[in-house]
């Protein structure tokens, strides 16, 4: 039987990889995607909040929906910059892109 | 459990099996003869150009930008779908406001010529 | 299920609607006109506005609940939508001859900027944490696309990508936060949260999810471990951008913070004041330390940003209605200012903004130099401007609270902060002029801008009282 816990631990689980990527990946669309990660692992815990604890109210699964679309939205912002910056540089990686202080 | 999944696991078994001695009995008792052809990831079909890792232009990044912002909107359509007749009159126009400002947003984005190819 | 019939109250959502149509109806109009007819853009944005800052007037004094619960009317809210119209009028205003300077001038910007206030106004003026995170999430998206609007130059593209990637990062804590929150106590509404943390029994969750709400958070409001993306982002952006994300969006994570830490979660004042009491320290100390070495004025005022929102996290550890009140009051006298000393460095142009630039500035431009130098009398805390009021309110309420100690070291640090303020108004008055550039005139709008701020701080200087009682009538009760 699959518990509230193991999805908890689930999302725990991407919600750490998201930020270990954020922190270690050097392209910017992988910093991207592990962004996402962490915004799903919210979405996972909404949901599952939402199905154990208020079986009534949908406020978590109406929120998950919401939150999937702002990541929609992010992601094309993001991208729309990734473009911007390789136009001029030929290059995404973080690291490279530092011609301000950090 | 065990009685439940029991036939599950001896279908998987036998296939398996199965499988695997159809592959050893081919390779032992057929005549191998190999030609370039033959070799090739895919027998058929039509010569493959280039690398698949290769470049597109940008304007189908554009394309797909645009449309992952008009695909999520989606996503709302379903659960106003499934209390349509509850919401009446009232979720009508509600949906209509929501897909009118999306609708000023396509406009804007034909008028700037995002979707021209040329 | 449960079936809520939606309550639809368009009246309370009236400034919004404004801000909201005016934002469409540019967009339409940006592809439509040609040329010349272009410029009426800034002016339908500024005039909207303007009708909506009227129409928040008209609301005050009201207390209403409207779609759900999920926004509220009150005072508290409508003071911080004037904050917010204010600082966008003032950014809208003086940015019209500077786009025109960069050769950026297109109807997108003003639209962006009015989507990002609807953002904060949503933010200021909600009960429910979905919409909290629905109006941060408008507000940040915006902000990202106009610290990257100068497309051609490599820092503002840069900005534009660090801007996104930690404030999308900083989303995603604070999501995980509000899920977490949401589980604790089995609802996102700050008034269900409020009744559950007047409970006895708080599980390990609510700590947690506030925890990583305060993360968050504390990248909007650039407090200090979370500051790190401010000082590059502000010399990155367009100079109108940058005055913009230095007032409003810190105002709108502040005003969501007060809602979430002194409202819903007033009750654990003991066990969240601690935390801050370490943040609002080390954000104070932190950005005035790093403000003395800034060579480059727009860095300088980042730093001094950071600054600043320590100054206001010391209101919140003093926390009660001298707290609250305080802070708000802080908030406005520093839109002010702020945006104030950003008009002139707008006007000066992308290219001067380092502080030798600055030297011998009042020969050239007495009012321009003049005016900045109120400007930073101002935010270094100087009688008669609004900056030395609105930290002597801050101070005394955490005196008033028992945090003598905080109150301070605060104290300390405003004299830390003078040094690099005198600095840029002694480089001004003292030096000679580096170069004998052609002497520009001051444009209308521009202007008008300045004598706006220059009004707001000398108003809220010498004669606080109104706004003072108006910030003390806008405290958020308790239900």
């Amino acid at each position: 039987m699959i518990t509230l816990n193991h999805y908890l631990a689930l999302a725990s689980i991407l919600f750490c990889i998201g930020i270990y990527g954020v922190l270690t990946r050097r392209n910017a669309i992988s910093v991207l995607m592990s962004i996402e990660l962490m915004f799903n692992a919210a979405n996972i815990n909404f949901i599952a909040f939402s199905k154990f604890i208020t079986p009534v109210f949908l406020t978590g699964q109406v929120f998950a929906v919401f939150v999937i679309t702002i990541a929609a939205a992010e992601a094309t912002v993001a991208l729309a910059i990734v473009i911007l910056i390789y136009r001029h540089h030929k290059e995404i990686n973080v690291d490279k892109i530092n011609f301000l202080k950090w | 459990m065990f009685k439940t999944y029991f036939p599950i696991a001896l279908l998987l078994i036998l296939v398996l099996g199965m499988a695997f001695v159809i592959v050893l009995l081919s390779r032992f008792l057929g005549r191998r003869i190999p030609s370039k052809d033959k070799l090739s990831t895919y027998e058929c079909g039509i010569e493959p150009t280039g690398d698949a890792r290769g470049r597109f232009p940008v304007k189908f990044f554009l394309i797909a930008i645009l449309f992952i912002i008009f695909d999520i909107e989606i996503v709302f359509l379903y659960p106003w779908a499934v209390v349509f007749k509850k919401l009446k009159v009232f979720g009508l126009i509600e949906m209509g406001i929501f897909l009118f400002i999306l609708l000023i947003g396509y406009f804007y984005i034909v008028k700037k010529g995002a979707l021209r190819w040329e | 299920m449960s079936w809520l019939t939606p309550d639809i109250n368009f009246k309370i959502i009236s400034p919004e609607l404004i801000i909201l149509i005016v934002a469409l109806l540019v967009l339409i109009l940006e592809p439509l006109l040609k040329g010349r007819s272009k410029n009426i853009l800034p002016h339908i944005s500024w005039i909207g506005v303007a009708l909506a800052l009227v129409s928040v007037i008209t609301l005050w004094n009201r207390e209403e609940l409207g779609f759900n619960q999920m926004f509220i009317l009150d005072n508290f809210s409508c003071f911080f939508k004037i904050i917010f119209l204010s600082g966008t009028l003032l950014v809208i205003l003086s940015s019209i001859s500077y786009l025109k300077e960069e050769k950026i001038f297109h109807g997108e910007y003003f639209s962006l900027i009015l989507f990002a206030t609807f953002g904060m106004m949503l933010m200021a003026s909600s009960l429910n944490l979905i919409v909290i995170f629905l109006g941060l999430e408008i507000m940040s998206l915006c902000l990202y696309i106009l610290a990257g609007f100068r497309r051609y130059d490599l820092k503002s593209n840069e900005s534009s990508m660090k801007y996104f990637l930690i404030g999308a990062f900083a989303s995603g804590f604070l999501l995980y936060g509000i899920a977490m929150l949401y589980g604790a106590t089995n609802s996102t509404n700050l008034k269900e949260i409020l009744i559950f943390t007047q409970g006895f029994e708080n599980p390990l969750f609510l700590f947690i999810g506030l925890g990583l709400i305060l993360v968050g958070l504390g990248f909007k409001i650039a407090s200090f471990p979370f500051h790190m993306w401010v000082p590059d982002v502000y010399e990155g952006a367009p100079t109108p951008i940058t005055a913009f994300i230095s007032s409003g969006p810190k105002a709108a994570g502040f005003s969501a913070l007060l809602r979430i830490l002194l409202f819903a979660f007033g009750s654990l004042h003991i066990d969240w004041s601690f935390v801050l009491w370490i943040l609002a320290v080390l954000t104070m100390s932190f950005g005035n330390v790093i403000a003395l070495s800034q060579t480059n004025i727009k860095r300088l005022l980042a730093y001094s940003s950071i600054a600043h929102a320590g100054y206001v996290l010391v209101a919140l550890v003093a926390g009660g209605d001298s707290g609250i009140s305080s802070a708000m009051f802080y908030l406005l006298a520093y839109t002010f200012m702020n945006i104030g000393a950003f008009i002139i460095i707008i006007f000066l142009g992308e290219k001067k903004v380092n502080l030798d630039d600055y030297s011998g500035l009042v020969t050239k431009y007495p009012i321009l130099g003049i005016t900045l130098a109120l400007f930073m009398f101002s935010l270094a805390g100087f009688p008669p401007t609004s900056g030395f009021m609105a930290k002597f309110y801050v101070f005394s309420s955490a005196i008033k609270s028992g945090y003598t100690g905080l109150a301070i070291i605060g104290v300390l640090n405003s004299f830390v902060s003078v040094y690099y303020y005198l600095r840029v108004v002694v480089i001004m008055f003292m030096r000679a002029p580096v170069d004998e550039v052609q002497k520009v005139p001051i444009p209308f709008f521009l202007g008008l801008a300045l004598l706006f701020s220059v009004w707001g701080t000398l108003h809220l200087g010498i004669l606080p009282q109104s706004f003072l009682t108006l910030a003390q009538n806008s405290i958020f009760s308790p239900f």
